[in-house]
């Protein structure tokens, strides 16, 4: 093993290595203070190594490298991208750089949206209590050093603030269409109190993305987000999301996640009022070379709150999938109700699922349980749908589906779930 | 319709476990047979080596369904082919709709036959009317296959399946196990409503009363892997006054 103080000493110099002679990006004051805040955090935190706890099952080279490794791009051979059939408002970003001629226009009653860019160039604005605050506090009890990066340099991305109750949902659309792109987006969310809105996101992103959305949602208000990571063989990426609850507040947050090199989703959720809940959920599925880590941290900081992890994975041909996932329930937080689950379908012997699943509760009256299994096809019930004529590879679709299905259930509303169900039957089928 | 002959089969992975020991069963279209036997004798097996299971190898003999090999074809191909087995056990399948399953299972085997598929109206209308002769409601239909039913549940759910299927060969796995008065009752009338020329049945069961219901025309009596005796309904009446003693010594005689 190699010293603590020594490995600290190779991350900073990694880090230094990196930024140094890389100017920030220009802009208004309170963005520059936060860019520059950030950036002094990669500095004292170093970069991520695989030495360190929460990456000790996804090596982060490929995120942390000067150079993009390039990637194909990936033919999906005419099927339409998620969400395609629903009204929305859409804010396409290519490669990572918004493109306001592929975009709707940002006007929505209920919402306010700008350009992180615009933005940037004010001298005040809203999100300069949200931009790089959350990130900042979830650097601990964990570090999260891709994630101040990301705040330090991003240019991209959108401010959303809800107000009311918008009929559409806002749909954020990552194409790629380079082999050799290296993109960072910055969104921040606020709803304000009562107000309800859903975000939609889809898309590959970019050869190598590093995305940050910071959330804060005030007392009573409700976000659902739905994000569906696919379909891209070889792009890499790691996306972080942030989220404040205030007092009887509720979030969804959903990801699916359809191939990749490498995917790495890291969820931080505060539960600061009490009575609120939180409900995040993922659905994975890969074939051959695929590495996607799932790492999730909510606090319960709050009495009563309620919170859910529920993340299935089904892995093929040499897939790999993690999850580490921890619910944290502060002294103040009695009548606490967490559960989280995180379940494994290995389709043959050279998938892997590595899962660390914690709790840590400071609370007495709480309750709180996890489970983690992997599992194969039950034979059982393949024989017994092949008994009634259903073919072998429907059988298996069809139970693939089944164990898929707990973790689209916590999509609120059933035309999503439904849009994604039939994506990953569509993946399925493919394979056959 | 169903043509067994001189069947061995033993399990694969303790390979030497010896569970048919060449057992010999003809059962003409229309009639009903019924077997009754000793646990563990191996009924079950016979039923599942039939239907296509893994697990088991056949060493000797043959099995045809109107005089093709059977047991050289897919589970799903037996299922086409016109077999259906109600399991002794009915499965039980998290997160697949009854009505889901129902259906795939319906158009799978009508599509593998070259028919038209159902129309989910059509689908729906059948499957509403059948499942109203079952006393079966529409809540159970929209549950999760047998996830939380009743073990009477899940033997009307099976005859539900097999009305829904209309196989030419049915094998019934002790689908009376588990029965109260009332829904063995429902349950023979679903059998004999399914009662034609040209379907045959093969009624796996320990209790004459079934028998009662279902009327069969041959009865077979199975020990250690083997038909040790055939007759008429009056055996299954042999049996459920005297055991399997007697029959079982007049075998070994
Ligand atoms: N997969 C298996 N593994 C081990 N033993 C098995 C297996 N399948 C069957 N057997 C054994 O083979 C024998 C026959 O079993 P089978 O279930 O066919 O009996 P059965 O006649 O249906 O009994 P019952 O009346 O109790 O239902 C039993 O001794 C059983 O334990
Ligand atoms: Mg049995």
């Amino acid at each position: 093993m190699m010293p603590r103080a020594k490995l600290k000493a190779q991350k900073v110099e990694a880090a230094n290595a990196l930024l140094d002679g890389r100017a920030l990006p220009q802009g208004g004051a309170w963005i520059t203070r936060a860019r520059s805040d950030a950036e002094q955090r990669v500095r004292d935190m170093g970069l991520p190594t695989k030495r360190d706890e929460y990456w000790r099952y996804t090596d982060p080279r490929r995120l942390t490298s000067a150079d993009v490794v390039a990637g194909a791009l990936h033919d999906t051979q005419g099927e339409a991208p998620a969400f395609d059939a629903f009204d929305r408002v859409k804010l396409v970003f290519v490669d990572g750089v918004f493109d306001a001629d592929a975009s709707d226009p940002m006007a929505l009653d209920g919402v306010e949206i700008c350009q992180l860019s615009q933005a940037a160039m004010t001298d005040l604005h809203w999100a300069r209590d949200i931009y790089g605050a959350l990130e900042a506090r979830g650097q601990s009890p964990v570090e999260r050093p891709l994630a101040s990066l990301n705040t330090a340099y991003a240019t991209e991305g959108v401010l959303i603030r809800v107000t009311g109750k918008p009929a559409k949902p806002i749909s954020l659309i990552y194409q790629r269409k380079s082999e050799t792109s290296d993109a960072m987006v910055h969104h921040v969310i606020r709803v304000e109190s009562g107000a309800e809105a859903t975000i939609l996101e889809n898309g590959p992103f970019a050869t190598r993305f590093n995305q940050v959305m910071e959330v804060d949602i005030a007392d009573g208000g409700t976000l659902h987000h739905i994000r569906a990571q696919g379909r891209d063989h070889e792009r890499a990426g790691s996306a972080h999301f942030f989220a404040r609850l205030g007092a009887g507040s509720h979030l969804k947050s959903f990801t699916l996640t359809a191939n990749g090199a490498l995917i790495r989703n890291d969820s931080v959720i505060w539960l600061d009022g009490g009575e609120g809940s939180a409900h995040v959920a993922g659905a994975t599925v890969g074939d051959g070379a695929f590495h996607h880590d799932d790492t999730v941290f909510i606090t319960h900081g709050a009495p009563r709150c309620e919170s859910r992890q529920v993340f299935k994975k089904v892995l093929r041909h040499g897939a790999v999938g993690v999850f580490q996932g921890k619910i944290l329930v502060d002294q103040i937080a009695q009548l606490t109700d967490g559960y989280q689950i995180s379940q494994s379908l290995l389709l043959d012997e050279d998938a892997q699922f590595l899962a660390k699943p914690e709790l840590e509760i400071y609370a007495d009256d709480v309750k709180c349980s996890h489970g983690s299994t992997s599992g194969e096809i039950d034979s059982n019930q393949l024989f017994y749908l092949r008994a009634r004529g259903v073919p072998e590879d429907t059988a298996k679709t069809l139970l693939v589906l089944a164990f898929l299905a707990e973790a689209l259930d916590e999509i609120a509303d059933p035309a999503y779930a439904e849009d994604l169900r039939a994506r990953l039957e569509a993946w399925f089928e493919r394979r056959g | 319709m169903l043509e067994i002959n001189n069947l061995h089969a033993e399990l694969e992975e303790d390979s030497g476990v010896k569970i048919l020991k060449g057992l010999s069963l003809t059962i003409k279209p229309g009639e009903v047979h019924a077997i009754m036997g000793p646990n563990g004798s191996g009924k079950s097996t016979l039923s599942y080596v039939l239907s296509g299971r893994d697990g088991y190898e056949v060493t000797e003999g043959s099995a045809t369904l109107e005089g093709v090999d059977l047991l050289e074809m897919e589970p799903e191909e037996r299922a086409a082919a016109g077999l259906f087995l109600a399991f002794q056990y009915p499965v039980e399948i998290p997160g697949v709709g009854n009505m889901t399953f129902l259906r795939t299972a319906v158009n799978a085997q009508r599509k593998a036959r070259g028919e038209e598929e159902l129309s989910a109206g059509e689908f729906l209308k059948v499957v509403r009317a059948k499942a109203k002769e079952l006393q079966i409601d529409a809540e159970m239909l929209k549950r999760p296959v047998n996830v939380g039913f009743s073990g009477g549940e899940k033997k009307r759910n099976e005859i539900l399946q097999m009305a829904m299927l209309e196989p030419k060969m049915c094998i019934l796995d002790e689908t009376d196990s588990g029965l109260d008065v009332d829904a063995m009752k429902l349950v023979s009338d679903g059998v004999n409503a399914l009662r034609d020329a040209g379907r045959s049945f093969l009624v796996i069961t320990h209790y004459q009363r079934l028998l009662n219901h279902i009327q069969p025309d041959v009865v077979h009596i199975m020990s250690e892997g083997r038909i040790i005796k055939t007759g008429g309904p009056e055996l299954a009446l042999e049996v459920e006054e005297n055991g399997y003693a007697d029959l079982m010594a007049e075998a070994q005689a």
